[in-house]
């Protein structure tokens, strides 16, 4: 079914433009930035509630939630709709963050692909990989770029936050960050702001095996952005799309990339918390990746500890 | 979450997939009277039940002419320790045995199905050399794997099957038949949220029938709960007890070798921090994480659990705290530690909101911890303190 891919890969190619199109007043961060409009679907459950005030604090524009049934009431002010698209039509939402509980994720994913939502960011863990497979189908040809699920959101410093991420720990600045991981992404970010390097725009792919977005496609927007100067990568066991994103670099990145895998000393064939993160068949492990990236000229660590010392030596060179 | 042969074997004759008559024992009683009264005494195997691969190898199948040989094997096998390549030098204990009709084998193949990551499918793999695992023949012979990409809005089709049964030299007057139970495979695997199913081999018989003389499902975890029947076949026998425990506080736990307890709050942080104890020259006893959003009793459940590991001379606790705030971990784990009692050197590392607070709870609190506020120093100063 090598088909289906091509469909979808060309218009990958292009799907970070229409923002840039849009928002074309000289905001040029990848994915979101301060005019960014974002409804929140499971907007009154606890989880829901509870991010969006923190989105709100930090300045994202949140203009609406979602959930079916409470339609008309409000949450802190923001309206809640019944539907993505009745959101849609009323806001002028071009993004959307998911929080409903996983049995339902992705139908709510479906139902703002469909809405035309622009950017659809997937919090939820726990959904099963084939209803996953299900919404990839059901995305293909449609203009909607999913991040996640199983992931932390997306956020540019200072303009917006879309995600659960601790807002406090990011600063603005040129160093742009793709990780498969949440609190392994907070903390490379801490150690980037504690040495002074600010972000362009952090990016969580989330950890699950089928996901909307992959290190590819943030690391060609990264590439593109002239707000970004260099970009890390953090990986971990499972699959292949660290070895993927790595031949990519090596043909079509200029940019230092600095990257990290986590589970070198994970066993095989066990499930690491994530669902995406198991060497299976032998396949996935953390040495292969590291291989992988070396080779591509990606400037790597093993000691986590040191992701953002190697970027700033790697900026140094 | 993975099943036995003889549960998978229930699960695919629901589809009209062809598998051997059979029935499970507990008992060589219960052998004899499957071998003497079901199977009318003729030639069967006796198969032992664990979930690991390599069984005939390590001398868990056998055939048996009649019901007195059926039990005996029987006794042979029910509570041995079977050590195969799968199970570790530790083996598993044979619980239950398969007993099933024998088959006149003509031929050996190989199907299976997974979740493709990169495609983003389900891959349908056949190949002609059954009985040998399929990593086996990818890394030795590749283009001898045949794979058929499925798209889920119409399921596998069976122009695709063909293509396989075809493709696998079966003969034409059976190619129908091996349609059938290919498509019912796929379909039990969507079905059941299934993450592999695997048919190895899969026999072709003297007498003109395709059958799954084994047969191995996995199951995605997140889709147990819409299946209350899978759910039910889970055997906790097949695995770690304190896997089990972590399990029913949401926590992930898997146990390792090492002698360093580790806590951590999310899986990407959480193998990173046994790569560094690793790094630092110790070695990590576990992977646990406590999720992003930890509550006080996942944390005391977490913590005895990594205490009540004997081999773990050290834990390191290493939590950043986002939305989850630093001095609500340090309330928690010194209300665990508390109650469950430090036996072991504690180093903790807290980084992020309220971080000043929860270290301050943490020295304030009269328990003899080893704070750290990097990771690697945190690293350092757990396997020295491991190393006593």
């Amino acid at each position: 079914m090598g088909e289906s891919e091509k469909v979808f890969s060309p218009f990958r190619r292009f799907s970070v433009s229409p923002f840039q199109f849009i928002f074309f007043g000289g905001f040029v961060s990848i994915l979101v930035n301060k005019n960014t409009r974002v409804i929140c679907q499971g907007i009154t459950g606890e989880q829901g509630t509870f991010h969006t005030r923190q989105m709100v604090e930090y300045s994202t524009k949140m203009v609406g939630g979602v959930t079916p049934g409470k339609g008309g009431i409000k949450v802190d002010g923001i309206p809640v709709f019944d539907t993505v698209d009745e959101a849609v039509r009323k806001t002028k939402a071009n993004a959307s963050v998911i929080y409903v509980p996983a049995a339902f994720a992705a139908d709510a994913i479906m139902e703002a692909v469909d809405a035309g939502i622009e950017l659809v960011v997937c919090i939820t863990e726990g959904i099963p990989v084939l209803d996953m497979v299900r919404v990839k189908r059901f995305m293909e040809g449609k203009k909607s770029r999913l991040i996640g699920p199983n992931c932390p959101g997306v956020i540019t410093p200072d303009e917006c936050k879309i995600g659960i991420m601790p807002g406090h720990i990011h600063k603005k600045g040129k160093i742009g960050v793709v990780s498969r991981s949440g609190t392994l992404t907070y903390e490379a970010v801490d150690q980037l702001t504690r040495l002074g390097l600010g972000q362009s725009t952090c990016v969580g792919i989330g950890g699950d095996p089928v996901n909307g977005t992959n290190f590819i496609d943030v690391l060609e927007m990264f590439e593109k952005d002239k707000d970004t100067d260099a970009m890390i990568m953090i990986g971990e066991i499972g699959g292949t799309a660290e070895e993927e994103a790595a031949e990519f670099v090596r043909k079509n990145v200029k940019k230092p990339v600095v990257g990290y895998i986590a589970g070198v000393t994970a066993p095989k064939g066990k499930r690491m918390g994530h669902a995406g993160a198991i060497i299976s068949g032998g396949k996935g492990t953390a040495d292969e990746k590291f291989e992988a990236m070396t080779k591509a000229g990606i400037k790597v660590t093993k000691n986590p500890a040191d992701i953002g010392s190697t970027i700033k030596q790697t900026l140094k060179q | 979450m993975n099943i036995h042969e003889y549960q998978s074997k229930s699960i695919l004759a629901r589809y009209g997939v062809t598998v051997p008559k059979g029935r499970v024992a507990f008992t060589p009683d219960e052998a004899e009277d499957i071998a003497k009264n079901f199977m009318g005494d003729k030639l069967c195997v006796v198969k032992a039940q664990i979930h690991a691969g390599g069984r005939g190898k390590a001398g868990g199948v056998k055939l048996a002419k009649n019901h007195q040989e059926a039990r005996q094997f029987a006794e042979a096998i029910l509570g041995k320790k079977l050590v195969t390549h799968q199970t570790g030098t530790e083996g598993k204990e044979v619980k239950k045995v398969l007993i099933e009709e024998g088959c006149q084998i003509a031929r050996e193949l190989y199907l299976g199905m997974v979740v493709d990551r990169a495609k983003q499918r389900v891959v349908v793999m056949a190949s002609q050399e059954g009985g040998v695992e399929i990593e086996e023949v990818a890394a030795k012979s590749p283009e001898k794997i045949l794979k058929e990409y499925v798209d889920p809005a119409v399921g596998l089709i069976p122009f695709q099957a063909r293509k396989l049964a075809f493709g696998l030299g079966i003969d034409k007057s059976l190619v129908n038949k091996a349609v059938k139970f290919m498509t019912g495979l796929y379909q039990a695997f969507v079905d059941s949220d299934c993450s592999m199913a695997e048919i190895n081999p899969l026999v072709i018989t003297k007498d003109g029938n395709i059958m799954a003389l084994d047969a191995k499902m996995g199951f995605d975890d997140n889709g147990l709960f819409r299946h209350k029947d899978i759910h039910e076949m889970r055997d906790l026998d097949e695995e770690d007890p304190r896997e089990v425990e972590a399990s029913r506080y949401s926590l992930n736990y898997v146990a390792l070798d090492g002698n360093i307890g580790c806590m951590v709050n999310g899986a990407g942080l959480a193998m990173a921090t046994m790569d560094i104890i690793k790094l630092y020259g110790g070695m990590p006893a576990n992977f646990l994480d406590v999720g992003g959003g930890a509550t006080k009793e996942q944390v005391t459940a977490a913590f005895k659990i990594l205490m009540s590991d004997e081999k773990v001379k050290a834990v390191l606790i290493n939590i950043f705290g986002g939305i989850m705030r630093c001095d609500i971990i340090a309330e928690g784990v010194i209300e665990a530690a508390k109650e469950v009692g430090v036996k072991v050197p504690l180093v903790v590392r807290l980084q992020g909101t309220n971080v000043d607070l929860g270290r301050k709870i943490l020295s304030q609190s009269g328990l003899n911890i080893i704070t750290a506020e990097k990771m690697n120093e945190a690293a350092e100063k757990v396997v020295a303190a491991a190393k006593g």
